[in-house]
């Protein structure tokens, strides 16, 4: 009966009338958007980590969908944009496998497992096997853990070079060859229009390794670099109008992003320099120690040969005075001959990272000193009036306990850090300016982010750790909601620049850190 | 008769949409292909429905009247600053009703009736983007009512009786705008009660100064719906302790109101061939100003939804020419007045004003039967709408857009006469 009736009905507004209501004009059949000069037939983006979908310290299949090029397709294909493939991963635990054995960690979930909201590693067996090749071509080219001068770099993607550290394990899941770099498989796709950010890991992991690399400015070897180093500008610049160039051949245009400063995101603002939280007679009793330290020190340095005097002027530095309240930490520096120590206490702007141990830091006395019992000890003994021998005074310099390189980024390391980014930058705005690029300013926006916050319907996006919504607990890298606000900014950006009217991303509708309990 | 009511009951599952918010107007196939003005019409037993006091004016002494609709409706949504777009996929509904009147005598009938006043059938693609708000609602009730109709003089008549009223409702949504399983599933709440019941009346009068021409009202009490204890299935919730609800069945209470009606109607039988009909219709949507979802469970946030409609009137117009001995050709049009306020528009009962455009026959096999047939085309302009009232983290998050909709009512129904 039911049935009965329907076809009727059916066939009734079909006799009459259209069944379906109409819009005066639908979104849904290209009624409303232009493209403009820029033609979206087939998006290509290019790129590392970011451009990947990468969040939570690993690539996941949620995340690649939220990946801003993604989010950006969505609505390419309201002004002709065709179908955006993406190498996805099997899971989404996120892990590597290589031959059976796992080489990646699975993603970071919230979790309270240890009594309070903590990032923890998310329990399961990842099914995402690299040496299964992925088949056809991706529009999605962004390659997690990619430089610059990597996109160009054949071998790129050869499972081979994985474990010796020549080759990319995410590239090689889909790499056309073994030989294959990543700028000729996205380039022989004939992108109609394109997406290129590249150039953070040529920074970030120098400055996420506490700046244990090396700055390579002069260096225009790249195959000579660590992995850790900072690119030599040159090299950046040169590379990047390949890869531009490479792009932009058969294109109608492009869009490209510049690298924000890295001071501004969570994984270097979250734990603060001067957590050092003492009460007043904490405070006096770790002065004490530093009077002691620096009369210790004096002597030391007497027997050493430095004649008195100066011995005494190098000492000074040691009588460090803490106070009541938040103190900064101390850091470990390359002894010298002003240093003969080699530690100091923080500056103002110098920068923690999230891996630090903050349990050392609370409890034993990591970026402090570790004040055991026969520590205390050489400290009365000295407070009244005695010689300790030089076993005793040995124990006193021991007991300092600076923060290692690894664990901070320090004055000079964020300079060559900034010194980059500037020159980075410089290079993408000149080049985008001079090939008519759509262009956004990730640095400038980034630092909103961190500042004021992002404003949008139901709240503000800030670069708070957990919280903040924009980062994920990584702290390095986006959440969707992150990713969708980058999307956001870039179509406004090619809107302008092209004169199309592509319409916006409400990122409100995109989440931001995942809650699980299910973790290892 | 019980046996048949009881069979059509659940045999047809009720719902769906027409006239503003969920009131479903396809109570007699005669009165909607007249523009759904029944109120001073008296030619069947679908008078029980529109004005018990005319049942003691109908000519035979036994009427019967069954009948039903399939609602099929269409609702597009999209939002042109983003791009979004949606469109819902409901099933059809099927409205039914069933009447019969019996003369006990010259002064005095009887009667009972069941139909399916109120009801809503709406299904939006699942994690479309207000499916914070809804992902689908079927909401029907069905209401039986015992008459009596008293002839107080030649021209003047009263009638009514109590209303036993009986609903179902299913409600489902997603938590919020953004929470997931670790595997991206948006969480998902369905919360579903059915036999719900509460009691009701109607009353209604007649004024014939002339045999042509006829004055009538008919008013319909309010029935709030009490659902106590009903399921709510929650799905796809993460399993962190950081997330105040869990997978699994919470209990809840809600209510929700079956407006009151006063219908007001005048029938002009102008010619041997020609009949005219003309109704004000209000109902009293004010009753409905929250849906709260109120948890059994303290620790399961109370979901609160300001919904704030405003009492809405319709204007009805319907016309019947008696083609021949067999057939008689009927056409009407309606306008119906939203309930719902600006800044409450919500995607669940997405009902702007509609302008009704009706037509039918009926076909009298003999004496004593005729087939009713009728079609109803709802209208509703292009709305640019918003729901302002979403709540996240204290703050209010509107859900906008741009709305359009339709719907096509074929009916078909038997009367009976003896």
């Amino acid at each position: 009966m039911k049935n009965y009736l329907k076809y009727i009905g059916i066939s009734a507004c079909a006799m009459f009338l259209s069944c379906e209501p109409e819009f005066d004009n639908q979104v849904q059949e290209n009624d409303i958007y232009v493209s403009g000069d820029a033609d979206f037939t087939n998006f290509v983006s290019v790129g590392n980590s970011l451009t990947a979908g990468y969040a939570d310290n690993a690539l996941y299949v949620q995340g690649q969908e939220s990946s801003f090029p993604n989010i950006m397709a969505t609505k390419f294909e309201l002004v002709g944009g065709g179908e955006f493939k993406q190498p996805m991963m099997a899971d989404n635990l996120g892990g590597l496998l290589l031959g059976g054995q796992q080489i990646s960690e699975n993603r970071l979930v919230l979790s309270v497992t240890s009594g309070s909201p903590a990032p923890a590693i998310l329990a399961g067996t990842p099914q995402t096997e690299i040496t299964n090749k992925l088949s056809g071509s991706f529009n999605n080219m962004g390659v997690p853990g990619a430089k610059s001068f990597h996109l160009a770099a054949p071998g790129y993607g050869n499972p081979a070079g994985i474990t010796s550290g020549q080759a990319n394990p995410y590239f090689a899941r889909f790499a056309s060859s073994e030989s294959a770099t990543v700028i000729e498989d996205a380039a022989s796709q004939n992108p109609t229009f394109f997406s290129l950010w590249i150039g953070n890991n040529d920074i970030l992991s120098f400055a996420t390794s506490g700046g244990i690399g090396v700055d390579q400015a002069g260096n225009l070897d790249p195959s000579t670099y660590g992995s850790n180093d900072i690119t030599d500008p040159n090299v950046f610049a040169s590379v990047y109008n390949d890869l531009l160039n490479a792009l932009n051949a058969n294109a109608s245009g492009g869009v490209v992003f510049n690298i924000p400063d890295v001071t501004n995101i969570p994984f270097f603002t979250t734990v603060p320099n001067n957590a050092l939280a003492l009460d007043a007679a904490q405070a006096q009793g770790l002065t004490g120690f530093f009077q002691a330290f620096a009369g210790i020190a004096t002597q030391t340095l007497i027997q050493q040969g430095v004649p008195a005097a100066q011995a005494q002027a190098l000492a000074a530095q040691y009588a460090i005075t803490f106070n009541e309240g938040p103190n900064r930490f101390l850091i470990s520096v390359e002894p010298s001959q002003q240093n003969p120590f080699g530690f100091r206490q923080m500056t103002d702007e110098e920068l923690l990272l999230l891996t630090i141990d903050r349990g050392a830091l609370q409890n034993s006395g990591y970026g402090s000193v570790a004040l055991t019992p026969e520590v205390m000890q050489v400290l009365g003994i000295l407070q009244q009036g005695g010689t300790p021998t030089p076993q005793q005074a040995m124990l006193v310099l021991d007991a300092v306990n600076p923060i290692e390189d690894e664990d901070a980024l320090d004055d000079d390391e964020i300079m060559m850090v900034q010194t980059a980014k500037e020159s980075f930058n410089a290079t993408i705005e000149g080049l985008a300016q001079a090939n008519g690029l759509a262009f956004v300013d990730v640095d400038e926006l980034m630092k909103e982010v961190s500042t004021t916050g992002i404003v949008y319907e139901s709240g503000v996006m800030t670069s708070a750790f957990v919280t903040g919504g924009a980062f994920s607990l990584d702290g390095v890298h986006l959440t969707p909601r992150g990713y969708a606000f980058i999307a956001s900014e870039a179509i406004q950006s090619i809107n302008e620049t092209y004169g199309s009217t592509v319409p916006t991303v409400n990122i409100g509708n995109f989440g931001t850190v995942t809650f699980s309990d299910d973790v290892q | 008769m019980r046996k048949i009511l009881l069979l059509a009951v659940l045999l047809l599952s009720a719902s769906s949409i027409y006239a503003g918010g969920y009131r479903v107007a396809t109570q007699g196939q005669r009165a909607l292909a007249m523009g759904h003005a029944g109120v001073a019409l008296v030619n069947s037993a679908e008078t029980a429905f529109f004005n018990p006091s005319g049942i003691v004016m109908l000519e035979d002494r036994l009427n019967v009247s069954v009948g039903v609709s399939a609602v099929m409706s269409n609702v597009k949504w999209q939002n042109e600053t983003t791009g979004e777009y949606s469109e819902t996929d409901s099933p059809a509904g099927t409205p039914f009703y069933a009447y019969i009147t019996y003369k006990i005598n010259e002064w005095l009938s009887a009667g009972l009736s069941v139909y399916t006043p109120y009801g809503s059938e709406v299904k939006w693609e699942k994690d479309w983007s207000g499916s914070h708000l809804v992902n689908n609602i079927d909401l029907a009730a069905i209401y039986i009512q015992p008459l009596l109709s008293i002839r107080l003089s030649e021209h003047v008549s009263i009638g009514g009786g109590p209303i036993y009223a009986t609903g179902n409702v299913e409600f489902n949504r997603n938590i919020n705008q953004t929470i997931t399983d670790i595997n991206g599933n948006r969480s998902n709440v369905n919360i579903e009660d059915s036999g719900v019941t509460n009691w009701g009346w109607s009353a209604s009068m007649t004024v014939a100064p002339t045999d042509n021409f006829r004055i009538a009202m008919n008013y319909r009490s309010e029935i709030i719906l009490e659902a106590e204890n009903g399921e709510a299935t929650f799905s796809n919730i993460p399993n962190s302790g950081l997330v105040p609800a869990e997978n699994g069945v919470k209990n809840f209470n809600a209510s929700l109101p079956m407006p009151a009606e006063l219908s007001i109607g005048a029938a002009w039988q102008a010619t041997e061939k020609w009949l005219f009909a003309l109704d004000y219709n209000r109902t009293y949507w004010e009753a409905y100003d929250n849906l709260d979802i109120d948890f059994v469970d303290p620790s399961v946030a109370d979901s609160k939804n300001p919904r704030n409609y405003k009492n809405s009137s319709s204007y009805r117009f319907g016309m019947e020419y008696k083609a021949s001995s067999a057939i008689d050709l009927r056409a009407g049009y309606y306008y119906d007045q939203t309930p719902v306020r600006e800044g409450y528009f919500a995607p669940e009962t997405p009902r702007n004003d509609s302008q009704g455009f009706t037509a039918g026959l009926s076909y009298k096999i003999n004496e004593n039967l005729a087939i009713d047939a009728s079609f109803l085309y709802v209208r509703f302009k292009e709305v640019n709408a918003s729901y302002d009232h979403y709540m996240v983290d204290g703050k209010e998050v509107p859900f906008k857009g741009t709305y359009k909709s339709n719907a096509f009512i074929p009916g078909i129904g038997v009367s009976y006469k003896l």
